[in-house]
């Protein structure tokens, strides 16, 4: 490899880097102000690509391409602003993170939306007029567009920081990443704003999609393949720097086209083929920049931020109605592999349902109390699932004995990057979470001679007597109930209380002798050792286990479950695993058009119970309760 | 009173549950679960494929006198998905036997799953050799040309380039790197003396396709073996023409030649790359005449490689169920020995020893016509003769596997 | 023996003297106030005391310990509870939880993952908020309480363990002027009564001269004053400090 090579590769990775920039710049802006982790952004990059297409279709010729680059950046910002004004506004005042919920819903809809619109079939655009060619570099051809990507990246970070630091709407916007509380008290119309910048943000992510147009095809897996990239990017950089964005952007690019260039080494003993390492390269960046620098590269350590959500209630313990009704249901589901007679199914489904459960109380247990947003809970359960199903398989471990050490090795997971995790807060915090998962989700990819790569594991079936799935039904209630009690007991045990304590006020908290890093550590392992039954019990009720046990879908499923059934409630976890799980499995069955089903269905709990589903009826229940409390 | 949240919600599971379709007698049902919203572009002609099959066999009257139901769901493109709806159409829906699946890894889950609970299960569209192979079982048969099937098709244009240094670029997971590996082995064999100057192993759905073609360009290969398919192929063929990679080179490429991959890159169609495919608008066989026609009348589109796979799927289950009077799986996997089944690509056979089609692909060069991509030069290559002996799968498969 | 001494501690901030050489002393049940105007160096003073800042050069000892170094909580446990300017509580907790988190974190229960934290030293804790005046809060949200309710539950959290040094950082910071007399009456009696030593910092210059044993002013990082009420009053160098910006003591109380 020459070093004209690595210099050429370096001008690669730059124009690599402009898509990137553009997607990130506008995430960054949009978490900065408005606090939403927007997953949609994805979604409208997506749209800035086919919109764009279609434009520089019909329209044809420069006027098609560009003016089509342009109003597709447009039409993008006002999809932005109409998604702000119909949609999160709305639920701003819900407990934090909740807007997550939304915004994937809105993935949903928009990628079942963008099927329909324009089909199926990946759709390549025109090259761009003008700068269809190459020009010649180090005596090698650079496409003239990629030239031209180079230079709009850094064109319009100068423009954008411009905007932001000379004119009033800027000042307000830097004004509010820092204190948003402080812009309402300046008389700000927070309203508009917010939608301004959602605007923004919105139109930087459909210009990003736009520009690609003339490298790659309009494709409906481009959502979610970016929008990955775009937080690691973000958080690179720091969270609400545009220049930490393009910097970040820089990096990462530059990395990969770096494994790229390499290729493949021979060491004697191994060779190592540096170009798969791309699947993965981000993810290993932004977890070294999280740990040496727990901001980012040029963000700032932000102000806490406020809840302007109603605060959590004091935890109760089970009334004796709780109780009897827990007794019923469990009564119920004790019964229910003889209903089964009628329809086995049931007995699959609740097994799922009992696992999703399991899963969703772990993420809980450290989401709620523990105010730890982990993104990667998915990590834990693939670490479970893979820990059984390799150690029946290779160690010839008896299937329950496999089941136990599930949790324990996922606990050393756990153990492992909560050491790390915890030093961090917030958002950080939750972006480390899931560099971690997808560092475990690569390594399982890619370790083909251990963990079976992208195949998985085949033929991890339970043994005698579980092997039926009424027996197996029952393993998985036993394991859940188990699960939920302990944690529950856990969450009113002084360990959960100092979890809370750390969440609510960590200076108050140090302040009467808690180790909140130490507690918030092993509530962490806690979660993920448990989180590792949930793994263990998935391997067996399906004979198999693959790396998407451990992908990032899954560990949104879990933030969707909890998020749901209400963050701010005990049972909130088990009632969002449950109707998660039944609803996907209903709409799935019903139309051919599922996903936006389950994206409009979403969006119609999300605006109804802002609190979540358990969060709703407890508050109704406790509005009741003080009624006629007051009427006695 | 949180609990009655919980209530309602366990109404709702069992209420979801409980709601049992009445079981028609006159109808053989089938359960076909693939990943229609993963893989849209090859799915949607798939599911075409299938219910124009589905039609000529009904309106013939069905199969033994009764009609075929086929039940369709989404696999939610994971393994984990796929066999939770697996057991929903074994158990809720009574379906006689499975099919489907796309991805490598979701078939071998579903294979795996079919072996353990004795249900029938064509796969219809994974490639990885595995499922026939390594990890068949008695109860699972494969219609498409595995990977070693296209792979060894294109060999013959492989070793004819004489070239001595060959780049490698594949999407990095099973059938990328098992397409890979048999490349390596067979054309190592063939041609002692060969290099592999560059190994580019891709994340699928996110190649960096400069920086790829790039360093393929600057590992100076005399040839190119290609793996990438869908989004990935079409980025790579726009860097790779623009910077003059696949000038004076022997590109070698699978599955490029379907018109799923083919058609989006249009007027960027690289000519002259040797690849398997489906030249749809050039098969003149009276077989693949009637298909396209009947294909074409009710669809008023052309058919995919898709809509070839969807629509042999469900004719070669309505073979099985004819051979077979029996509805159970075991005498499904009995009527699938050494089945004969009429496609569109011409008659083929499951063999016996391994469960695996004979069905073959076309093999031909790249051509542009009309600014659109499209086959040249091409011939119908029969799986059976680049598939191994009956003797040698048998080394490959687990014990009792048959 | 001097419960705290505070030996010629600094710190710099980007070159600026934040605090510079100062050193002082608290006696048993003595009750000291630290005042000075804006940027004198009180909240950095207090802040190397309770932990949260590490001081650059001299020494702080509790007894004869330094405490130099020391996480806020390992200060803690050698007797010195605190009180924030701006109140912090446990939100998602009762009023008597916040106090039974003091108390079980004293009894090194904290990582107990069986007994249910609420029936842990509920009466203790009951007691303690009967003398703070707020037994009958006892299971609200500490949330929902209003502000100057907020001040008394931290003086009952900060008395939980018993200690023997009690830093309180503005603690009528944002109260009306009744509640400020009523609270630091309340503290001035409770650390009569277990001879607790406080060290406080104060705006209000009414509550510093009516309750103070003794103040100390810090002006621009130095220490230029030490002595009763009517020593500081007539102190030329303290009226400088102060009245050289043009204020008078009420004035900068704002």
């Amino acid at each position: 490899m020459t070093l004209s090579a690595f210099l050429f590769q370096a001008i690669n990775g730059l124009s690599t880097a402009s898509g990137l920039f553009f997607i990130a710049a506008g995430l960054s802006l949009i978490f900065g102000v408005t606090r939403i982790v927007n997953i949609a952004h994805g979604s409208l990059y997506m749209l800035g690509t086919y919109i764009a297409y279609s434009l520089a279709m019909k329209i044809g010729g420069a006027v098609g391409f560009w003016g089509g680059i342009v109003l597709t950046a447009l039409i993008v910002g006002a999809i932005g602003a109409l998604i702000e004004v119909v949609l999160l506004r709305r639920i701003y005042r819900a407990p934090e993170l909740f807007q997550l919920l939304a915004t994937f819903a809105l993935v949903l809809v928009i990628n079942d939306a963008t099927l329909w619109l324009w089909g199926p079939e990946d759709l390549l655009g025109p090259r761009a007029p003008g700068l269809a060619g190459a020009v010649e570099i180090f005596g090698r051809r650079l496409p003239s567009y990629d030239l031209f990507l180079i230079v709009i990246a850094p064109a319009a970070l100068i423009v954008l920081h411009f905007a932001l630091a000379k004119t009033r709407f800027g000042r307000l916007m830097r004004a509010a990443t820092q204190d948003r509380e402080m812009v309402g008290a300046l008389g700000v119309n927070q309203a508009v704003l917010f939608t301004s910048v959602f605007a923004l943000g919105a139109m930087l992510a459909g210009l990003g999609g736009a520009l690609q147009v003339a490298r790659e095809p309009a494709n409906l897996a481009t959502d979610l393949a970016v929008i990955g990239d775009a937080f690691v990017v973000v958080v690179v950089g720091g969270m609400g720097s545009i220049s930490g964005a393009y910097l970040a952007a820089i990096i990462i690019a530059e990395v990969k086209a770096l494994c790229i260039a390499i290729g493949v080494v021979d060491l004697g003993f191994m060779s190592v083929n540096f170009s798969k390492f791309t699947l993965v390269a981000e993810f290993i960046v932004m977890a070294i920049v999280l740990i040496a620098r727990p901001y980012g590269l040029l963000g700032k350590p932000q102000g806490n931020v406020r809840s302007v959500a109603e605060p959590e209630n004091p935890i109760r313990p089970a009334t004796p109605m709780l109780k009897m009704l827990g007794a019923v249901i469990l009564v119920l589901l004790l019964a229910l592999p003889l209903m089964a007679q009628t329809s086995p199914y049931l007995l699959v489904l609740g097994t799922d349902v009992l696992i999703a459960v399991i899963f969703a109380t772990s993420l809980h247990f450290i989401m709620g109390p523990g105010g730890m947003h982990s993104f990667g809970h998915a990590a834990y359960f693939g670490l479970g699932a893979y820990g059984a199903a390799l150690l029946m398989k290779l160690a010839g471990l008896p299937m329950l004995a496999a089941l136990l050490a599930a949790p324990l090795v996922a606990l050393i997971g756990a153990l492992l990057f909560g050491w790390f995790a915890v030093r961090l807060s917030g958002v950080y915090l939750a972006m480390l979470t899931l560099a971690f998962a997808q560092i475990v989700w690569a390594l399982v990819f890619q370790w083909e001679g251990f963990t079976g790569g992208s195949n998985g594991v085949i033929g991890v079936w339970p043994a005698a007597p579980f092997d039926k799935s009424g027996a197996y039904f029952l393993l998985a209630l036993a394991c859940a109930v188990a699960a939920i009690l302990l944690l529950r007991r856990f969450l009113f045990a002084p360990f959960g209380y100092a979890m809370r304590a750390g969440r609510d006020s960590p200076l108050r908290a140090e302040a009467i002798g808690i180790d909140v890093k130490r507690i918030h550590w092993l509530g962490f392992a806690i979660a993920g050792c448990v989180c590792g039954i949930a793994g263990g019990l998935f391997a067996f009720a399906k004979g198999s286990i693959s790396p998407e046990a451990i992908s990032v879908t899954r560990s949104i499923d879990g933030l969707v479950m909890v998020l749901l059934g209400g963050i701010q409630t005990l049972v909130g976890p088990v009632v969002g695993a449950s109707v998660y799980a039944v609803l996907q499995d209903t709409v799935m069955r019903q139309t051919e058009y599922w996903r936006a089903l389950l994206g409009v269905i979403i969006l119609v709990l999300v605006l109804a119970f802002p609190q979540g589903i358990a969060g709703a009826l407890s508050s109704l229940t406790r509005k009741l309760g003080r009624k006629s409390g007051g009427a006695a | 009173m949180r609990a009655q949240a919980y209530l309602y919600s366990l109404a709702f599971v069992l209420a979801a549950g409980l709601s049992v379709p009445a079981f028609a007698q006159d109808t053989i049902k089938i359960g076909e679960l693939n990943s229609y919203k993963a893989q849209p572009a090859f799915l949607d002609p798939y599911k075409k494929g299938m219910d124009l099959a589905l039609e000529e066999i009904n309106s013939k009257g069905g199969v033994n006198g009764k009609k075929l139901e086929l039940i369709i769901r989404d696999d939610g493109g994971n393994p984990g998905e796929a066999v939770r709806v697996a057991e929903e159409l074994v158990t809720r829906e009574g379906v006689v036997a499975l099919s489907g699946t796309f991805l490598s890894n979701i078939g071998l889950a579903v294979a795996n799953f079919a072996g353990q609970k004795k249900v029938f299960f064509l796969a219809s569209e994974p490639l990885t050799d595995k499922i026939t192979w390594a990890e068949g079982n008695k109860y699972t048969y494969r219609l498409r040309a595995t990977t070693y099937m296209q792979t060894a098709m294109l060999m013959p244009a492989a070793i004819a380039a004489h070239a001595k240094r060959w780049a490698l670029v594949y999407p990095n997971y099973e059938y990328g790197q098992s397409a890979v590996a048999t490349f390596k082995e067979m054309i190592k064999k063939a041609q002692p003396d060969v290099e592999f100057v560059t190994e580019q192993a891709t994340p699928l759905g996110k190649l960096d396709a400069g920086a790829v073609a790039q360093a393929i360009d600057d590992a100076k290969p005399d040839a190119i073996f290609n793996v990438l398919f869908g989004g990935d192929l079409a980025k790579f063929v726009r860097e790779g023409n623009t910077r003059g990679v696949f000038k004076n080179r022997t590109v070698v490429s699978l599955l490029s030649g379907e018109p799923e991959y083919l058609d989006p890159l249009g007027a960027e169609t690289p000519v002259g790359w040797t690849v398997t495919g489906y030249p749809w608008d050039k098969i003149k066989t009276p077989e693949h005449v009637a298909f396209l026609t009947a294909y074409q009348k009710k669809y008023s589109d052309y058919p995919r490689l898709g809509s070839i796979v969807g629509y042999t799927t469900i004719k070669s289950l309505a073979a099985g169920l004819a051979k077979t009077k029996a509805l159970d799986a075991d005498s499904m996997v009995e009527a699938f020995k050494g089945l004969y089944v009429q496609s569109p690509f011409g008659p083929f056979q499951y063999r016996a020893s391994d469960h695996q089609a004979t069905m073959g692909a076309y093999v031909g060069k790249l051509a542009l016509e009309k600014g659109k991509g499209t086959m040249d030069d091409f011939k119908y290559v029969d799986g059976a003769s680049v598939l191994p002996s009956d003797a040698e799968v048998a080394k490959l498969r687990p014990a009792g596997a048959n | 023996m001097s419960v705290l001494s505070v030996r010629s501690l600094s710190k710099t901030f980007g070159g600026v003297h934040a605090v510079n050489e100062v050193s002082f002393d608290i006696g048993k049940g003595e009750f000291l106030a630290l005042i000075g105007p804006n940027g004198a160096g009180k909240s950095t003073t207090f802040n190397m005391i309770n932990g949260q800042l590490a001081p650059d050069a001299g020494d702080i000892l509790i007894g004869d310990k330094s405490i130099c170094g020391l996480a806020p909580r390992d200060i803690w446990r050698l007797g010195v509870g605190r009180t924030f300017q701006v109140a912090a509580t446990f939100g998602s907790m009762t009023v008597v939880e916040n106090v039974q988190m003091a108390l079980i974190s004293h009894a090194g229960r904290i990582l107990s993952l069986w007994r249910p934290a609420a029936s842990l030293y509920r009466e203790r804790a009951l007691e303690l908020l009967a003398q703070v005046g707020m037994a009958d809060a006892a299971d609200r949200p500490s949330r929902e309480l209003a502000y100057g309710d907020v001040k008394r539950i931290e003086l009952a959290i900060a008395l939980a363990n018993d200690p023997q040094l009690l830093l309180m950082d503005e603690p009528t910071a944002g109260m009306a002027p009744r509640e400020r007399n009523d609270l630091i009456k309340l503290v001035k009696t409770l650390v009569i009564e277990r001879g607790i030593s406080v060290l406080f910092t104060e705006h209000s210059m009414d509550v510093v001269f009516s309750y103070a044993d003794r103040i100390i002013v810090l002006a621009r990082g130095r220490l230029i004053a030490d002595g009763d009420a009517a020593a500081i009053r007539d102190n030329a160098k303290v009226r400088e400090v102060y009245f050289g910006t043009g204020k008078t003591f009420q004035e900068a109380s704002s």
